[in-house]
């Protein structure tokens, strides 16, 4: 093909690709996001899938069989694991503002100024030539199709596409990787375009592999019988049994760390993730994707070796040969931009991600450390951030270019790739332990990356530097020093082991063992302590908790608004400013900064220039009082103390409530006695007044009528002494209860004989009785009846008995019968007339104040209506009870009986 | 002749006020529970009636109510005796339709002298 049809086609395509981002750019700044759904986000992930995968897939499956499945299927087993420890990360991440993996494994340990440089470094190290490899994978493509062959020893920087190529990558990654200088916001035209290049590159490959299966071939089918043919093909297609199984294992973890650690995936999956719960659909469409580009890998591999048996045509290289071998030029042309789509898609996200780590975790926090440079930096340096990270992404891709010129171009695509992943892998023990256990610390952190990497440099790119003739080829031979066990690619005769499976084991060995020792053996600090529980616990305290509790000192509020603006812009620190004061409901009174101010302003620097940097920076406005252990101690023992209180407080309160309660039960209780009290004076005051109207009136009248008849005036005399003696006692029998009932009445309690008193009782009746011609009598069952009680009250008893009986007893016609018996220790008393009797329902208040028997029909009976209320006190006061027993007409039963010895004296 | 009739259940009261009434010339109807006395006041159409409240049967207020609500006894007057002496009480008292609530116990000549003037307005219809 000529080389101005592909440099077109390349130039459109990139064009397009620059038209999209700059569109989902604007739609974003109009508030429309375009990235906003879970589709972009999970196509977005498939930035997994690069050149490696696009061309080295079919190499590998050309030349060594399904080994090269390992690397999509641990990503395929890691899917379950996603929702547990991907959710996690995002959720991490959103609340501390982490920008890069760096800034992750930083920010959790202690926001560790030296952790974020290693694991930059790291980055550096094993990402650079990853990126190397996919710009050698777009020289290779291009000038396999290209008509104009150039040796790669005679071509010029000028005359290589892979630099001009490598340009407009900068260009790209500068004007949409690196567009604001907070990194937590996203990059929604780059995510847009990573989306578009995942689609492409997956519809070329499909394209090329059904053209291979169906146009070439006549189906799976057809390319299976005609491999299986060949004996050495036939061998790909099954796995090899010895180390095979052992092999599979090792590449399986290692892709499933690398999908969660390395630096491209977690800025897209964890930084530019928009919804947590976009996460969700990824889990079934990423592996979807997967499956899709993987499934022609085997039939365009096998294809190619029956299309190109004997001849010298590189297998990497296949998916571009073989339309073009049936001069299918326009599919060579897609096939060729899948494969661009594939390295360019890497190379921006990972270049983006590398640059924010070497600003945020490397350079800033070098510079920032320096205090005259920090001053300096402090007085407005949005721009320095800035251009720190745009200068960062050309240096990247340049050291990039530079090492795919001068050392990549020779090696196999897939090697260099398995290598960067093993590196990669170093993270886990340190992200992995970060997230689930508490004790992991710095020291242990660093030791195990440093170790980890170490082992990862000797085991596998010494080797490499041997084959390219740096080293001496003795020390794969016979080991280093003639020191056969430390031999790279068999460390402690470890044999049989593929050498990345081999590398991956020792570094991880190392890597963990460090990792645990360190967090056994040394402790944390209190910052480290701190974040570790917001990173282990984020589920518990993401939305209480926005930072770790750690500053102290006094800070001045302007200071933290001259911070913001110094790397915000004055615009965006204003309006953040405004939004805090709201938040937190600031007193523009009180010049220092509350801590939670504090904290958040430092996250939102963090967002823009790294945790450590933040921290840094922040800590130079506070003069920081570090919180020591001790301090930490102290205030978790203080909360403690608090919690006790509260509990006591929480007691107490329950105890008041009980107290409250008795206390308005009390309350309502003396409210009835008061109210009984009141209806109680309310009728006495009636009683009183009725004899009194009487009294007065015909008092008034014998005034005013001197001269009325002698009889006349007689009767109204008689009725005026009388309604005086029946206020005299009225008057007397209220204060009588009153005594009694208020416990007054002390009762003299002497041996007593109780037919002497009803005796008695019945003499000083017996004229009253004669005068209405009413019999009564007496009749003793047992001559004793001694008990101890008061006599007189006793005979109060009796006589309101027998003179109620009286009373109502019809004239002539009256019958009254006194009995008393013992049995026992209990002397019974009954007074049973023949009168009109008392109704049911009268019968159980007959014996409450001022309760008279009312008879509709014949008039009220006389009396103050206490006598048996005095009558019935008085039993209960020598310990018996008292009750009546009628049947209206037949006459009424009065019932009493008290105890021989009463227990106690009252 | 103006007719009087006393609704008590208090004898003494009672007798009292027989006297103070027929002394004042007055024809004296007496009742000594409610349903006595609402029969006494269908049959003579009284121009006076001395309530006591707290009476047997229908108590001093219904039979108050029963005058207030029957047609043929517009022209009477109704005065209450009682001992109950709330302010409440004499509220309720001139709310269901008494001319003259009066406390006991009461002055003889304060009573007969509003008695007499409720005897005087009576005359003049």
């Amino acid at each position: 093909m000529e080389n101005y049809v592909l440099i077109g086609g390349l130039f459109a395509y990139l064009g397009l690709l620059f038209g999209i981002a700059y569109f989902a750019e604007k739609r974003s700044q109009a508030g429309h996001s375009l990235v906003n759904n879970p589709y972009v986000y999970a196509l977005s992930l498939a930035v997994y899938c690069t050149a490696w995968t696009y061309y080295g897939s079919v190499g590998n499956a050309a030349t060594q069989g399904p080994a090269f499945l390992t690397t999509y299927l641990g990503p395929l087993i890691m899917m379950p694991l996603w929702w547990i420890i991907l959710r996690k990360m995002i959720r991490i991440s959103k609340i501390q503002r982490i920008s890069s993996i760096a800034d992750f494994i930083s920010a959790r340990y202690g926001k560790s100024k030296s952790l974020g440089m290693l694991v930059t470094g790291i980055c550096m190290l094993v990402i650079v030539p990853y990126i190397s490899l996919q710009l050698k994978a777009i020289s290779l493509s291009f000038y396999s199709i290209s008509s104009h062959q150039v040796l790669v020893d005679e071509r010029t920087i000028l005359q290589d596409i892979a630099f001009y190529s490598t340009l407009f990558l900068a260009l790209f990654t500068i004007l949409f990787g690196a567009r604001r200088i907070e990194t937590t916001e996203r990059h929604e035209g780059l995510v847009m375009a990573i989306a578009l290049e995942s689609l492409v590159k997956l519809v070329a490959f499909v394209t090329i592999g059904v053209f291979v299966t169906y146009g070439v071939f006549n189906g799976f089918g057809d390319i299976f019988t005609k491999a299986a043919r060949h004996p050495e093909w036939q061998k790909l297609l099954t796995l090899d049994s010895d180390s095979g199984l052992n092999d599979w294992f090792w590449q399986l973890l290692l892709a499933m760390a690398t999908i969660l650690f390395l630096p491209r995936q977690f800025q897209m999956a964890v930084v530019e993730n928009v919804n947590e719960n976009h996460l969700r659909k990824a889990l079934w469409i990423f592996p979807l994707y997967l499956l899709l580009i993987n499934f022609f890998v085997v039939p365009i591999a096998l294809g190619g070796n029956i299309l190109f048996e004997g001849q010298a045509v590189n297998a990497d290289n296949y998916v571009l040969a073989i339309p073009l071998f049936f001069n299918q030029d326009l599919m060579a042309m897609f096939s060729f931009l899948g494969g661009f789509a594939a390295a360019t898609g890497m190379i921006i996200v990972e270049t983006t991600a590398l640059s924010v780590m070497l600003s945020n975790n490397l350079l800033l926090p070098l510079i920032l450390s320096h205090p005259r440079w920090r001053s300096s930096l402090a007085e407005g340096s949005v721009s320095l951030v800035l251009i720190i990270r745009r200068v960062s992404i050309a240096v990247l891709l340049l050291i990039a270019y530079l090492y795919y010129d001068r050392v990549v171009a020779a090696s196999p695509l897939v090697s260099i790739g398995l290598v960067s992943f093993v590196g990669v892998a170093q993270f886990a023990p340190a992200m992995i332990g970060g997230l689930f256990w508490k004790r992991g610390n710095r020291t242990g952190a660093i030791l195990g990356l440093v170790g980890g990497i170490l082992v990862w440099m000797y085991t596998l790119v010494v080797p490499t530097l041997v084959s390219a003739g740096f080293l001496p080829q003795s020390i794969l031979i016979e080991g280093p020093f003639q020191l056969h066990w430390l031999r790279p690619d068999s460390l402690l005769g470890l044999n049989g082991l593929s050498p990345i499976a081999h590398a991956l084991f020792w570094s991880l060995l190392v890597n963990c063992g460090f990792y645990i020792w360190g967090a056994l053996r040394f402790s944390q600090d209190s910052l480290e302590h701190s974040q570790a529980v917001l990173f282990v616990d984020v589920f518990t305290y993401s939305e209480k908790m926005t930072g770790s509790v750690s500053w102290q000192g006094q800070v001045l509020i302007t200071d933290i608004e001259s911070l913001l603006s110094a790397f915000l812009g004055k615009e965006r620190s204003f309006r953040l400013m405004a939004f805090l004061k709201r938040r937190y409901g600031l007193d523009t009174r009180n010049p220092f900064a509350e801590p939670q101010l504090v904290t958040y302003a430092e996250q939102v620097l963090a967002g823009a220039i790294g945790t450590a940097s933040a921290r840094i920076m922040v800590s130079s406005v506070t003069k920081e009082e570090r919180i020591t252990v001790q301090e930490v101690v102290y205030m978790l023992k203080e909360s403690q103390e608090l919690i006790a209180l509260n509990r006591k407080l929480d007691r107490t309160s329950k105890e008041l409530k009980r107290a409250g309660k008795k206390l308005s039960l009390a309350n309502e209780k003396l409210k009835k006695v008061d109210k009984y009290r009141e209806e109680f004076i309310s009728t006495v005051t009636h009683e009183i007044r009725t004899p009194l109207t009487s009294i007065r009136a015909f008092s008034e009248i014998l005034y005013d009528n001197p001269d009325m008849g002698s009889e006349e005036k007689e009767q109204f005399l008689g009725t005026i002494i009388k309604e005086s003696e029946r206020l005299t006692r009225l008057i007397n029998q209220v204060l009588d209860l009153e005594k009694i009932e208020s416990g007054k009445a002390n009762l003299i309690f002497e041996p007593c004989h109780m037919p002497d008193i009803i005796r008695e009782v019945m003499d000083s009746l017996s004229q009253l009785a004669h005068e209405k011609g009413i019999k009564i009598e007496s009749k003793f069952k047992s001559r004793q009846s001694l008990f101890r009680g008061d006599r007189d009250r006793m005979t109060q008893v009796l006589i309101n008995l027998v003179s109620n009986a009286i009373k109502f007893c019809e004239k002539d016609k009256g019958y009254i019968s006194v009995e008393s018996w013992e049995i026992g220790t209990t002397i019974w008393v009954s007074v049973i007339d023949n009168g009109p009797g008392i109704e049911g329902h009268f019968q159980s208040r007959i014996f409450e104040k001022f309760y008279q028997a009312q008879d509709k029909r014949s008039k009220k009976p006389s009396g103050s209506g206490l006598g048996l209320a005095i009558t019935k006190k008085i039993i209960e006061l020598h310990q018996g009870t008292i009750s009546v027993e009628s049947k209206p007409g037949f006459g009424a039963c009065f019932l009493f009986q008290i105890p021989t010895q009463p227990e106690h004296n009252p | 002749m103006i007719k009087v009739v006393i609704a008590e259940d208090e004898p003494s009261i009672l007798l009292s006020l027989e006297f103070l009434m027929k002394k004042a010339g007055y024809q004296v109807y007496i009742a000594r529970d409610g349903a006595e006395a609402r029969d006494i006041i269908d049959r003579e159409l009284p121009h006076i009636v001395l309530l006591d409240i707290m009476i047997p049967g229908m108590n001093g207020y219904e039979v108050c109510q029963y005058i207030r609500s029957s047609p043929t006894l517009t022209n009477t007057r109704v005065v209450f005796l009682s001992a109950k002496n709330k302010d409440s009480d004499r509220e309720y008292g001139y709310q269901i339709g008494a001319d003259l609530y009066i406390p006991k116990p009461f002055s003889t000549r304060d009573l007969m002298t509003k008695i007499n003037m409720l005897a005087v307005s009576v005359r003049q219809f």
